[in-house]
């Protein structure tokens, strides 16, 4: 029986973990913190079904039950060595594990939203990030102003640290767009009376019923979407948002004053890969994120035998595109496997 | 805005400041427009920091607004700017203590330009030598003069006589800053607190006891904007941006605005009048306008120095009740007092602002 390491226990992680042991072979599951399934377990309703993220949480959670494969929390590895076709894995409680195969799923971090300092998130009340939405829509409380006001006039800027000079990522999210579509239909169903803007550069809704989503949110839910980028946000005496932006379309500057601002926040590479990059010597992408060995027919391998990549460490993706990706991840170890 | 945010934010942009030897370069609008001010910076690095700075009768002016009216060639300024740092050289110093934020910019943009490209930096070495025969050091340290007072503000402060509370309630006053454009919206690195929330300001007005105003306009242009002005026919764009500031500085009342750029102050205190006279509107209490001051001038009368020494007669809108509200004694009668003792004409008192 041949063994893999994954590294992250995120949903690229477990669902490469349970394809793999499915293959049976002999698979452990290191996860940095005292949880399995990484950010979904924040998410409230997933693009672009709407369907509640707590079936996903089911289904990870299934598959970890269920599935043939030890798992180890608050665990890290600090160091990696390879010798006679097997790499040796040290991790931070100086635990060694030998190991035919590395998957290397440590996912992505959000950006930082504080970054962008004139959109003022940490500085004004009512400005929150899409994961903060998405953390309040979760606990099924009532979506409020800080001061505990319903908001009559929300905005949703997207590409928030993506597609963006200034914060040094030039890669779009991918997601963003969709989320916001998403999370603008779930603002207007809870506070129906509210207006909705979402400032955006493109709308990029390359994904399955992605277009759908959008033209539903337009025609059913009246939601404005207006091409021009956010250029700050300053508070007024009454603590509403006050916003400068550039309709693109009428080609006029733009001032608006909301009462909630949502910043559509972007996907960047996680201190663990950039970790693990350092540690297995492996090549990250000028977007930072590790880099495969092939775009178009290596999409999971490296340039270190014996190491594979799963899911948003190489670059953000959806939870759909994420899950198809540990599969073909789980196949290439698999078919690496039986060549050993 | 909580402090620790703002100190966050500052933390993310620490500019190297000089601590001592400094070679200043004088502003053309501060010195004919606000004369106290350049002498009060002065005084207080000799006598109250003991600091030594040279002031040196013999550079010029950098020709930053000829050069950002497309006036003065690229080449030509950065010659200008290469005899300035080869008087500063000659003098014994490595930094420059820049008065204006205009020439801060034109430094900065110069000094980079020369990082990214040396050929340029080849070309002005040749050009000064030809012209002058001089030759340079580029500065070690660039430090805007209200970088060097944020530096020692908590120093001013242990020899305050005044703090910016009103006197009559005990509460802080409600100062605006507003920072010249090209202090750190260019290189937000070389800006204390960076381009978005810089604190070169603000840090200044609460150690000294005063609240910052935080206004939705807060970063927008004062309405100089070089071209804005200097064609006559764009000055009613000019006007309508300090309009804007001014409409959106009113609901929080404040009591008085703070530059660090000499044009700034200049324009947020003339054009209170003309709005004054195009729209019979005044933004202060009572049909006045709100007092516009130079730093320096802040500085020097938290330190106790004579208003009319640090020349605020020389401002459009009157500092009186500014003056009032610090608590700060001074003689009404003496206002227009040449330094020989001798009364000088005041001028004509408008009736559209008190």
């Amino acid at each position: 029986m041949k063994s893999v390491v994954i590294i992250g226990g995120g949903v690229a992680g477990i669902e490469t973990a349970s394809a793999l042991s499915d293959f049976g072979h002999n698979v452990v599951l290191v996860e940095k913190t005292d949880s399995i399934g990484g950010k979904v377990l924040k998410w409230d309703h997933l693009f672009p079904d709407l369907k509640s993220a707590s079936e996903l949480e089911n289904y990870l959670d299934i598959k970890c039950r269920e599935g043939n494969f030890a798992i180890q929390k608050n665990t890290t590895i600090a160091q990696a060595s390879q010798s006679n076709g097997k790499w040796m894995l040290r991790t931070d409680n100086n635990r060694v594990i030998e190991t035919d195969a590395i998957v290397v799923a440590t996912g992505y971090e959000v950006f930082d939203a504080s970054r962008k300092e004139e959109y003022g998130y940490n500085i004004y009340d009512n400005v929150i990030t899409s994961v903060d939405l998405e953390e309040r829509l979760k606990s099924g409380k009532t979506i409020t102003t800080r001061a505990g006001y319903l908001p009559e006039k929300i905005g949703i800027i997207h590409c928030v640290g993506s597609r963006d000079e200034k914060s040094g990522n030039h890669y779009c999210s991918k997601v963003c767009c969709i989320t916001g579509v998403k999370q603008s239909i779930e603002l207007h169903k809870l506070l129906p009376e509210a207006e909705i803007y979402c400032f955006y550069m493109d709308l990029r809704m390359y994904g399955q019923y992605y277009e759908e989503l959008y033209r539903e949110a337009q025609e059913m839910h009246k939601i404005q979407f207006i091409r021009g980028r956010l250029s700050e946000v300053s508070e007024n005496i009454d603590k509403r948002l006050l916003i400068k932006a550039e309709d693109t379309l009428s080609g006029r500057p733009l001032k608006m004053s909301v009462d909630l601002l949502v910043l559509l926040v972007g996907m960047e590479p996680g201190k663990g890969t950039k970790s693990m990059a350092g540690i297995c010597g492996l090549e990250t992408g000028k977007d930072g994120f590790l880099k495969t060995s092939d775009m178009h027919f290596g999409n999971n391998k490296t340039g270190k035998k014996g190491i594979f990549l799963a899911g948003s460490c190489i670059g953000p993706m959806s939870i759909n595109d994420t899950i198809s990706n540990a599969r073909s991840a789980a196949l290439e170890v698999h078919n690496y496997l039986q060549t050993k | 805005m909580t402090e620790a945010h703002q100190s966050g934010i500052t933390g993310i942009y620490p500019k190297e400041i000089a601590a001592d030897n400094y070679y200043y370069v004088r502003s053309c609008i501060r010195q004919n427009f606000f004369p106290g001010s350049e002498t009060a910076f002065l005084k207080i690095m000799r006598n109250v920091l003991g600091k030594n700075i040279y002031d040196d009768a013999v550079h010029t002016t950098c020709t930053g607004i000829g050069y950002h009216s497309d006036i003065v060639p690229f080449e030509t300024i950065q010659t200008v700017v290469a005899r300035q740092f080869a008087l500063m050289t000659e003098k014994g110093f490595e930094n420059l203590a820049v008065s204006c934020v205009t020439s801060f910019g034109i430094y900065c943009e110069i000094v980079e330009t020369w990082k990214n490209f040396p050929e340029e930096l080849d070309k002005a070495r040749v050009n000064l030598k030809k012209a002058t025969g001089r030759e340079f050091e580029i500065p070690r340290n660039i430090a805007h003069a209200s970088d060097i007072i944020y530096k020692f503000r908590r120093e001013i402060a242990k020899e305050a006589k005044y703090s910016l509370v009103n006197c009559l309630t005990g509460e802080p006053l409600n100062l605006v800053e507003h920072i010249g454009c090209h202090y750190a919206k260019m290189f937000p690195e070389m800006g204390v607190g960076g381009a978005e929330f810089t604190s070169v300001l603000s840090s200044m007005i609460e150690i000294w006891g005063g609240a910052v105003v935080d206004y939705p306009e807060r970063r927008h242009c004062c309405g100089f904007g070089f071209r804005q002005y200097l064609i006559q026919a764009n000055r009613g764009y000019s006007i309508s941006n300090s309009r804007k500031k001014f409409e959106s500085m009113e609901p929080y009342h404040p009591d008085a605005v703070i530059c660090n750029c000499p044009g700034c102050t200049m324009f947020m205190d003339r054009w209170q009048y003309v709005i004054a006279e195009m729209e019979n509107k005044t933004y202060g209490q009572g049909g006045r306008g709100i007092p516009v001051l130079t730093y320096e001038e802040l500085a020097g009368l938290v330190l106790g120095y004579d208003p009319w020494d640090l020349g605020l007669q020389m401002h459009q809108v009157n500092s009186e009740p500014f003056l009032d509200k610090l608590g700060i004694r001074y003689i009404p009668s003496q206002k227009y007092s040449g330094k020989d003792g001798k009364i000088m004409a005041g001028p004509v008192i408008p009736a559209c602002i008190k």
